[in-house]
């Protein structure tokens, strides 16, 4: 599609109401900026609440990006693929979580995964391991919240993939996991990274979930969105400048990830 | 798609339009309340609009220090009743209100789910790293008064968790997923699901709830005849049922 642009008037329609669209995304963010204490930044950012929140933010996100991936991408080939009863239901719940308040989320997680949960009962009184204030619950409840934006991206795609070619690999005899992994894969290779990036841009970014479930102890399950909240109620510069470092390192992955791998084949 | 989008808008501006025209001409009186004090100001609500049917109470309960905030960014609140007299300082400091009143008291207790499945028996076993504890915030006052009650004890707390507020707290104490935390006795007594332990007697943490009608309250005269009624004897009368104490 690039290359044959025509070079045109946009229409001021688009413009101005384009316009105010992206200003209700600059104007909070110039909010932010104007109330950041630049002189004492530094020193808030290296204080030992920002440090331990930002690892175990970076730590919690990754993986549960790359659990989501695990485990998304069989769920929407799954969902795109395989016809079988109830797959619209199962497809509704599975981007519950995108609709569901977070703080419900985690409730819902604690009540089938916390001591007394309708699972997390049974594993605790087997193996004495528990999920909700540890790290893994912050993994959990990441996951949760973030892989339904991957599993809705790939699906997508996987309905739009023309079939040709897998028809064409299978009738050269290839397994039909072989065909998923040589041939699907990589033609839903972009929908596939920008599902890994928006679930992982989700995960970085969860609160309610995280704080119902996982609880908030620094070190341990404070992640930044967590520190923000303590902070905004005790001292605004810290919140401000944690907010910022979200802001920053998301920003920095999201420009970095576009330019590596959603510029080829797209129209920018 | 064409009439799907249709439908949702109509459907909004049909919302949009019931939620305008509302049908209720009583004045209202907004009232930011600490959430420590849910119960106790659902119950002054009703007795308060029984007695003046022409006022429409609406609470705001949160955290005391979230109110502060929303109150000094310039909420159109009328009356603020804070868990902590130095929340309602930073109120008066900001200008917000030019004098507060305190209006009742408050106990602390160790709570722990019924039936106390880890058998806690007194403040020192809040170290045991075996339980898992949880406060509140020390942001919070709530997690403020429970760590004066710990450093009196002279214990540390094993805390596996700092809630954002007590009502938090108290539901994972209600679910289980806490084998305790120190809460107000009006939490141990407003819920059915969790049980109290009092503190050792030489255990002394002042607890007073300071109440104030805003400097910029919208509606001054309501504001004030609601500050009166929480002072009145019928007020105070409820707050007692609800578990405070005198100031």
């Amino acid at each position: 599609m690039s290359g044959r642009r025509i070079r045109q008037r946009a229409p001021w329609q688009l413009v101005a109401l384009g316009s105010i669209g992206a200003a209700v995304f600059i104007l909070p963010l110039v909010g932010l900026i104007t109330r950041t204490p630049w002189s004492r930044l530094g020193e808030l950012v290296a204080s030992d609440v920002v440090v331990d929140a930002l690892k175990l933010s970076l730590l919690t996100s990754v993986l549960a990006a790359f659990i989501s991936l695990l485990l998304g991408v069989p769920l929407a080939w799954v969902l795109a693929r395989v016809n079988f009863p109830g797959r619209h239901i199962v497809r509704a719940i599975v981007t519950l979580p995108m609709v569901l308040p977070p703080v419900v989320g985690g409730a819902a997680l604690l009540f089938a995964l916390g001591r007394r949960g309708v699972i997390g009962e049974p594993i605790n009184d087997a193996t004495g391991f528990l999920l909700p204030f540890s790290v893994w619950g912050v993994v959990v409840a990441n996951v949760f919240v973030a892989m339904p934006f991957l599993v809705v991206t790939v699906e997508g795609a996987l309905r739009n993939l023309d079939g040709r070619h897998e028809a064409a690999a299978a009738t050269l005899g290839a397994s039909r996991l072989t065909v998923f992994r040589r041939i699907t894969l990589p033609m839903i290779s972009p929908s596939l990274r920008a599902g890994l990036v928006l679930a992982w841009a989700r995960a970085l970014g969860e609160f309610g979930a995280t704080v119902t479930f996982a609880g908030n102890l620094q070190g341990r399950t404070q992640t930044l969105p967590l520190a923000v909240f303590v902070a905004l109620e005790q001292d605004r510069d810290t919140a401000v400048a944690i907010s910022l470092v979200l802001v920053a390192v998301s920003l920095a992955v999201l420009l970095l990830l576009r330019d590596r791998w959603w510029s080829h084949g797209s129209t920018s | 798609m064409r009439n799907g989008v249709a439908t949702l808008a109509a459907f909004t501006i049909v919302l949009l339009l019931s939620s305008c025209s509302g049908g209720d001409d009583r004045e209202t009186v907004l009232v930011m309340a600490a959430s420590s004090l849910t119960d106790a100001f659902i119950e002054i609500e009703t007795a308060f609009e029984a007695a003046n049917p022409e006022i429409d109470v609406q609470l705001n309960l949160a955290g005391s220090a979230s109110l502060l905030e929303q109150i000094v960014q310039g909420a159109p609140a009328d009356v603020f009743a804070s868990a902590n007299a130095s929340t309602m300082q930073a109120v008066v400091d900001a200008g917000a209100a030019n004098t507060s009143t305190p209006f009742a008291g408050n106990t602390l207790q160790i709570a722990v789910p019924l039936g106390n499945p880890a058998n806690v028996s007194d403040i020192a076993d809040l170290a045991d790293s075996d339980l898992l504890v949880g406060l509140c915030g020390e942001q919070v006052p709530c997690g403020q008064f429970a760590r004066q009650a710990l450093d009196q004890a002279g214990v540390v707390a094993s805390i596996d968790t700092n809630e954002g507020d007590v009502r938090a707290l108290v539901t994972k104490l209600e679910a289980g997923e806490l084998d305790a935390g120190i809460v107000y006795a009006t939490d141990v007594i407003a819920s059915p699901e969790i049980e109290g332990i009092a503190l050792p007697a030489n255990i002394d943490v002042a607890i007073t709830y300071p109440i104030a009608v805003l400097t910029d309250s919208p509606n001054p005269d309501l504001a004030r005849t609601f500050f009166d009624f929480v002072l009145s004897a019928p007020g105070q009368a409820l707050l007692a049922d609800a578990g405070l104490i005198a100031p």
